[in-house]
């Protein structure tokens, strides 16, 4: 297992270090720049400004200097936002982020495996209709139409949730931003689940279970579940990236202060180091979720491991 | 009605038709898509208010409540019904352009990289793993700081270079399949040069299941593009597109609810119409199915 592991780790590296080198070379090839305004600078105060960020070096230059400041976690200053520096603004936004994305991934696995695993278990019935129907619809709708509907019904309506903001994390500011993210990776899970678990349940070795007298539970729990479970856990590296551009969306729609419109206003005002920045970390962590995920399904899957 | 097809022996094609047309799910979906393409082109012709035209008298007036603006019209008076449907024609003609540039590019890749094999076709491929495991916003976010925003043709560059991916692992896969065929062999030994063999006889021979993928990835191609001008680097104003329009109408919908109400519902309409479509696509021509 520590072998398999370790034997994935050089390649996600490299992929890392492909995705720096390609988003560097492309990010400062782009006609325009981040001073480039409606107001002309004078040529003296703007190859001071190129001087002051380094932008008057060769290219090759920049890019050793970039690598160097990444491995010391300094992602440079960021050019939109002059107070700041990119680390900084990364900081500030990842908790909120990620405490979004993680809670979110948690309970559209909670939420997606039970409801798939009720719906094969009554399959054809109306808790079986209901479900597929609901996660056909969750499905095929984005997430940045499902994110002001929720907002609108149980916002506006109801008066039950805040509708927008952050408040440090308290709980009734999360419930809308997670559901809203939860609810097509979920939908996919309830499927993927469903599926195969139907699959499962016809196969000779759950046959003889049942025949050999063991209660319905304990066949599913023992026997079925476990291989059922396979296609949910390789759609977790998709789900991962779902999340992440997911949580752009969201953190627009619930005016959430995340990492996400970063991304956005930053590729809006060509503030170069912030978009290398979010690329960057938002690239290394959807590498580490798909090694995650890559080893999960080696430990559920033996076979795999051994490839 | 298959089972009988089956038996006097009829290929692939002409069983998944019959199976198709008698699916009443797909009919519905034909309907409904029929219905919304045909209002999106002769419905902004049918209303007096083009698209950005102001109308001081009428600032954000509900759905009904005036007898010219139809569906309402937005903060500055402008009308929702034509602006809409004029999102609408964008997203689809956007959508199926962005599909043939996806086209274009993964059959070349895929035909390419099947046909020369060898280690030409470990690269070609390898490059399409890497860019298989980044986000595809990424890709586009950085294709359109690239260039201009809001220029049409960027948007199709950047949604038609993401969607190519699968389309190049499909047609090589193909390819490979039919390179071993004795047709091929023969173009061959006949003197055909590479260029001309893959042109007239490897090409011609994949776009069937090609077209097939082609048609399930539109509604993920709409999505792409309304999610583009929802996040402002798409469509821009004062164009409508249902990304902007929804954008817009998720600021104001306190105050004026349908203007988020209005395109979300003709863009939830087109993406279950088309995703009914594709599923019903898809199970035609799952031979495992009876």
């Amino acid at each position: 297992m520590l072998r398999y592991a370790l034997r994935r780790i050089p390649a996600t590296l490299l992929t890392l270090l492909v995705i720096v080198t390609v988003s560097f070379c492309i990010v400062r090839l782009a006609p325009g720049g981040p001073f480039d305004q409606e107001q002309t600078l004078s040529p003296t105060v703007r190859a001071n400004l190129d001087h002051l960020y380094g932008l008057d070096q060769p290219l090759l230059t920049q890019y050793a200097r970039y690598l160097k400041g990444l491995l010391h976690g300094d992602f440079g200053p960021s050019l939109s936002q002059r107070d700041f520096t990119v680390t900084e603004l990364i900081a500030q936004g990842l908790p909120v982020s990620a405490t979004v994305g993680l809670l979110a991934i948690i309970l559209a696995l909670l939420g997606g495996i039970a409801a798939g695993v009720a719906a094969a278990l009554w399959r054809n019935r109306g808790v079986d209709y209901g479900i597929t129907t609901l996660a056909a619809l969750a499905v095929a709708l984005p997430s940045f139409v499902i994110g002001p509907l929720l907002a609108l019904v149980f916002g506006l309506k109801l008066h039950w949730l805040p509708v927008a903001g952050w408040e440090h994390g308290s709980v009734a500011y999360v419930v809308l931003p997670v559901l809203t993210l939860a609810l097509p990776v979920a939908a996919h899970l309830a499927r993927l689940t469903r599926a195969s678990l139907l699959e499962v349940l016809r196969t000779p070795y759950v046959r003889s279970a049942r025949a050999r007298g063991l209660g319905a539970a304990r066949v599913l729990l023992r026997h079925a579940l476990r291989p059922a479970l396979m296609p949910a856990v390789s759609y977790l590296g998709p789900a991962a990236a779902f999340v992440v551009t997911g949580s752009l969306v969201v953190e627009t729609v619930f005016a959430l202060p995340g990492t996400g419109r970063y991304l956005v206003q930053g590729a809006i005002d060509r503030d170069y180091p912030l978009v290398m920045g979010m690329i960057v970390v938002y690239g290394a962590l959807l590498l580490a979720l798909n090694l995650l995920a890559d080893l999960a399904y080696g430990w559920l899957d033996p076979g795999v491991r051994h490839e | 009605m298959s089972e009988t097809a089956a038996a006097l022996g009829y290929g692939l094609w002409r069983r998944a038709g019959e199976r198709l047309r008698s699916s009443a799910a797909v009919r519905w979906a034909l309907v409904l898509l029929a219905a919304i393409v045909i209002l999106s082109i002769i419905g902004p012709l049918l209303s007096p208010w083009s698209f950005d035209q102001l109308d001081w008298q009428h600032l954000a007036v509900p759905p009904g409540a005036t007898a010219s603006h139809w569906l309402g019209t937005d903060r500055l008076g402008r009308d929702l019904f034509v602006r809409t449907l004029l999102g609408v024609r964008l997203s689809l003609l956007i959508s199926v352009l962005a599909t043939l540039v996806s086209l274009v590019i993964g059959i070349t890749w895929g035909a390419v990289a099947g046909f020369a094999g060898g280690r030409t076709d470990e690269w070609m491929m390898r490059c399409v793993d890497v860019l298989y495991s980044l986000p595809y916003l990424f890709i586009v976010i950085i294709l359109t700081t690239l260039f201009r925003r809001g220029s049409i043709a960027v948007l199709l560059l950047a949604i038609g270079a993401v969607g190519w991916l699968t389309t190049a692992r499909i047609v090589r896969g193909q390819t490979l399949a039919l390179k071993r065929r004795e047709f091929i062999e023969a173009a061959r030994a006949t003197g055909v040069p590479p260029a001309g063999v893959l042109l007239r006889h490897v090409v011609p021979n994949l776009l069937g299941p090609v077209a097939v993928y082609a048609t399930l990835t539109i509604p993920q191609m709409i999505i792409f593009e309304s999610f583009l001008s929802f996040l402002g680097l798409g469509v821009q104003e004062p164009h409508a597109s249902l990304g902007n329009l929804i954008s817009v109408g998720a600021q104001e919908m306190e105050s004026a609810p349908w203007m988020l109400l209005v395109p979300a519902s003709f863009l939830v309409l087109l993406l279950i119409a088309l995703n009914l479509l594709g599923d019903g696509l898809r199970d035609a021509l799952d031979p495992r199915e009876p």
